[in-house]
């Protein structure tokens, strides 16, 4: 490497200046510092998206093959830097109502993003643990920064502990993978396996076991999903859904690389299958319990945390012929198609609990209180649901059927299963609507969401109905990305 | 260059645009416009009708647009006979749903807006030539249906037992979801197997799908899709779900929406998967019996007038999908017109008893009697779609019925005596209720009722010649369906 490579860090580099900054500036104890803030660094994470973009993706491969630019990280940054924005400019009116000092919590948004673009262009597992411990870190801090006192501090402090748990496992899992391979870099790794080591080595396959466990604390993966509802209830609501749609989508964006880049090689029918009951039961367990909550967030953590089974289908479907390129854009686009839409959804359960409203009923007579938010709402909801004309959709249709094509439809039985699965979440979200429009309260009193909180969620509802009527530039783009990877 | 299909189906989103555009308290310019837009969809829909050459047949008025070709998604558009039949059922019913729901209360601009969609998603239903956006469309109708029945809808007490609308909502959208889960399974595995890497049905028609995959997936697609032609046992959404329905979405839900199920078997199941349609039409036309003898008995049991005529609905679109599983040409032919028939005629009954339920307040048929002497044309008119209901020769149930039979004994004779036993009950419920809520003597409590306001008069006007019409002259229709019919069996194999 020289020193003229650096330049593939631009975007990085000044990410985390602009952390830095945000934190200097809000030192100096402006006036208006929520608006300087907010708006410096929503302005900054785009910035960072230009120079991303400025940079021509190549497979140049710096600090010895450890970091890479190539169309694949390409793709996750610019998801990332757009999706610190959404949770930004969320966060703009929680942050003005609830904190007297905003930067620390921009700028650790901002941290966070960092982490998450470091995740997607790792090649090397010590520097992948490194930025999901950035974002991790971040995560912890951000999700205490709300006024409900007495649970906040309780999943706040569940939330370190099994994140430390977790991490725990992962590195252990590492670390005997590393003894196994005598490397780190997921190119390493593969040859090394290529070389003769199959699962059948104990070692490698207890390695792999924890690395997935590790995994799976942090995606949210039955039996590891207990820390979820707790968290996602007591966080301030954007960071509610930095937790459920850009946290998740970093860690899938590692988990994608990793596997199919160090790993794909040994997967065997056993191991997909395994994985893919683990998807099963993650799906189906989320969203039933999702039916039992009174909680909105809690209702919502549930139903991410069915979400998450599907996402993990590509995953277990990984190591399979046929897996490739459209495969791994199944999961890319329905990252973007769902992140988005649960960002809608989020926008709207942020502005609400502005006012106090947490609970299902709470939502009552939502339609006539707040027609706007209410048809924001159920559009959200909807497309969480898989209906059209929404972004979500288009994209659990497009997931659905590249993971059925993998290995000539060996995994129909998990395509059925969630679009059964599909089903059970639409009546939970159609008992929500049922609420918002077929009740009619005794008075209606009239809700103030606000300009800005108005704006953010029609920009977010343009996207997530832009993308669903029509979605090709995306799907072609996250093929073309997914291609960067090698299976 | 825009087509005729794609402007049919971008028609209703214009008006979708446009109402979002209008301020939601000038009610009058709401249904003028919504009025304005479904006339432009209607003759939009004559026009894609017309423009259909019957003497060449196949897919005509195609358009293509590529849509997500790395799967082979295009949003390919195409009508044969039977669907160009089909879309000017719906520019018809569709308009005088709108008509019908000139004073709906309150909010009536988010009732068009959904009432719009509802009718893009049938458009579009019949209109594509490709899977993905059949499985689209095909949800797009059925999704705005939770919100009319449930906001616009009506609760019902009837003393031992309550059906309010929120149930009825639920009920219809879970079952109908329910049944489009199992169409999507169907869908991706077929584009799995098929391994053509599209979705485009005519090229799927013609892959090579094996048997034993045919057999095993044709109950996914006639089930799915059964569920909302009100298949039994998977009709008892239908009947609540009319019950607690506004007039208009009763009327477009059996008069189209049903159709939308049995054309899925149609397109879906006999185009695509042909040899599971021949392996288990004994089973489906078993149960199209069992559809037609049920809803009889059903709508005999009945004292709500909007349960009698739920159930008939039941019963008739038995007919239906019997016709459609003798895969006999005339018996297809019956089964099509029987989709527009009993589509129109069902609209018509939905629309009086509105009118009725609108000033008596109540639909209870032991209480409602004599309503003739005040409701003159109401009853003339009822009396036209209960005779069509009956299958009387010179209206339009009677052409589709008798084809169906004819289709039914040259395949199943057994099947076929029941069918025509289920035609004579329908008779008794007809008759009876007629003549009690109708032709008794008037009790002073309905004295003051009167014929509903003359342009609900006027609609079920329209229909109601239309009923005659093509009871007398069906050869306009069937001219048409029979090419389809014709292209869909040489599809088939030959037969």
């Amino acid at each position: 490497m020289s020193v003229n490579e650096l330049y593939i860090l631009t975007p990085e580099i000044f990410v985390a200046a602009l952390a830095l900054t945000v934190l200097a500036v809000d030192l100096m104890r402006l006036p208006n510092g929520n608006t300087l803030l907010c708006g410096m660094s929503s302005l900054g994470l785009l910035v960072a998206g230009i120079f991303s973009l400025a940079i021509l993706p190549d497979s140049t491969r710096i600090y010895d093959g450890t970091f890479v630019a190539d169309e694949y990280a390409l793709f996750f940054k610019i998801v990332f830097l757009g999706m610190g924005v959404i949770v930004i400019a969320m966060s703009y009116k929680t942050v003005e109502t609830n904190l007297e000092r905003p930067g620390e919590y921009y700028a650790l948004i901002v941290f966070s993003v960092l982490g998450m673009m470091v995740m997607a262009a790792a090649r090397d597992i010590l520097v992948a643990y490194v930025a999901l411990e950035l974002l991790s870190f971040s995560l912890y801090i951000l999700v205490s920064y709300s006024k409900n006192e007495p649970i906040v501090t309780e999943a706040s402090t569940k939330y370190i502990l099994l994140g430390a748990f977790s991490s725990a496992i992962l590195l252990y899992g590492m670390s005997l993978l590393y003894g196994v391979t005598q490397t780190t870099s997921y190119a390493g790794i593969a040859m090394r396996l290529d070389a003769g080591l199959s699962l059948s080595d104990p070692v490698l396959l207890i390695g792999l076991v924890f690395l997935l466990a590790g995994f799976g604390f942090k995606l949210a993966v039955v039996p590891f999903h207990m820390w979820v509802p707790d968290i996602y209830q007591a966080a301030p609501a954007p960071i509610t859904g930095h937790l459920a749609v850009a946290s998740k989508a970093a860690a899938f964006a590692l988990v994608l690389r990793l596997f199919a880049e160090a790993f794909a090689g040994v997967f065997t029918y056993e191991w997909a299958v395994a994985v893919g009951a683990v998807a099963a039961v993650t799906m189906t367990l989320g969203n039933i319990v999702a039916i039992m909550q009174k909680d909105v967030k809690r209702m919502l953590a549930y139903s991410s945390v069915g979400q998450v089974g599907y996402l993990l289908m590509p995953i277990a479907a990984l190591g399979m012929e046929g897996a490739g390129d459209l495969l791994a854009s199944g999961l890319m686009f329905h990252l973007i198609g769902y992140g988005l839409t649960n960002f809608v959804v989020f926008a709207c359960v942020s502005s609400l609990s502005e006012h106090g409203k947490h609970n299902i009923e709470d939502y009552v007579g939502l339609g006539r209180s707040s027609p706007f938010i209410g048809m924001a709402l159920t559009v959200g909801l909807f497309s969480l649901a898989g209906l059209p004309f929404f972004a979500g959709f288009a994209s659990k249709f497009y997931l659905f059927v590249v993971v059925a094509d993998v290995a000539g439809g060996i995994f129909i039985w998990l395509v059925g299963l969630a679009i059964l699965n599909s089903l059970i979440s639409l009546y939970y979200y159609l008992v929500v609507i049922r609420g918002m429009y077929m009740v009619i309260p005794d008075e209606v009193t009239r809700l103030d969401i606000g300009k800005w909180n108005t704006v953010v969620v029609m920009v977010l509802l343009l996207g997530v109905i832009g993308i669903g009527l029509y979605p090709g530039p995306f799907v072609s783009w996250a093929q073309s990305a997914a291609g960067g990877i090698s299976f | 260059m825009m087509g005729i299909l794609t402007a049919n189906i971008l028609v209703p989103f214009l008006g979708v645009f446009l109402l979002v555009a209008l301020p939601s308290g000038r009610s009058n310019l709401i249904r003028v416009t919504a009025i304005g837009i479904g006339s432009l969809s209607f003759l939009l829909s004559v026009v894609a009708f017309l423009g259909y050459d019957y003497k060449e047949g196949g897919y005509q008025l195609r358009e293509s647009y590529e849509w997500l070709p790395n799967i082979g998604i295009g949003f390919t558009l195409g009508v044969d006979g039977i669907s160009a039949v089909l879309i000017l059922l719906n520019g018809f019913i569709f308009l005088a749903g709108i008509v019908m729901s000139w004073a709906i209360t309150p909010r009536n601009k988010d009732f068009f807006i959904l009432l719009f969609l509802l009718a893009a998603g049938v458009y579009g239903t019949f209109a594509v030539l490709d899977l993905f956006f059949l499985f689209f469309f095909y949800e797009l109708a059925v999704v705005p249906m939770f919100l009319l029945i449930g906001v616009w809808g009506s609760s019902s007490d009837f003393g031992y037992f309550a059906r309010t609308k929120e149930y009825g909502a639920m009920k219809l959208v879970l079952y109908l979801t329910a049944g489009s889960m199992l169409v999507w399974l169907a869908i991706i595995a077929i584009f799995v197997e098929a391994g053509l890497g599209t979705f485009n049905m005519e090229s799927l028609a013609s892959a090579e799908l094996s048997r034993t995959f045919q057999i095993v997936f044709f109950p996914f697609v006639a089930v799915g899709f059964g569920v909302l032609s009100g298949l039994w046992p998977f009709h008892t959404w239908s009947p609540d779900g009319h019950v607690a329905a506004p007039t208009a979405v009763s009327m477009l839900h059996a008069g189209v929406l049903m159709k939308l199920g049995a054309y899925g078997i149609l397109k879906v199941g006999m185009f695509i998967l042909p040899e599971g349609a021949i392996a288990w039409a004994p089973v489906l036309i078993g149960l199209g019996t069992v559809n037609v003898l049920y809803g009889a008995i059903g709508a005999i049991s009945q004292t709500d007038l909007k349960y009698v005529i739920a159930y008939s609905s039941v019963s008739h679109m038995g007919y239906v999908i019997m016709g459609l599983a003798t895969l006999d040409p005339i018996g297809i032919n019956g089964s099509v017109l029987q989709m527009v028939s009993h589509g129109i005629m069902t609209a018509l009954f939905f629309a009086l008893v509105g009118g009725i339920y609108q000033q008596a307040h109540l639909r209870d048929i032991r209480v409602l009697e004599g309503l003739a002497k005040r409701m003159g044309v109401t009853a003339a008119f009822f009396g036209i779609a209960g005779l069509t209901s009956l299958g009387l020769p010179g209206f339009s149930g009677f052409v589709a019925e008798f084809m169906v039979f004819v289709g039914t004994f040259r395949t199943y004779p057994f099947l076929g005596v029941l069918a025509v036993i289920g035609a004579a009950i329908t008779a008794v419920y007809i008759l009876r209720l007629m003549s009690k809520v109708f032709f008794g003597p008037l009790d002073d409590q309905w004295a003051h009722l009167s014929d509903p306001p003359k342009y609900q008069q006027a609609t079920a006007g329209v229909l109601a010649v239309t009923l005659l019409g093509i009871g007398i002259w069906p050869f306009p229709l069937i001219r048409v369906i029979d090419v389809g019919v014709a292209d869909l069996l040489r599809a088939m194999g030959g037969m």
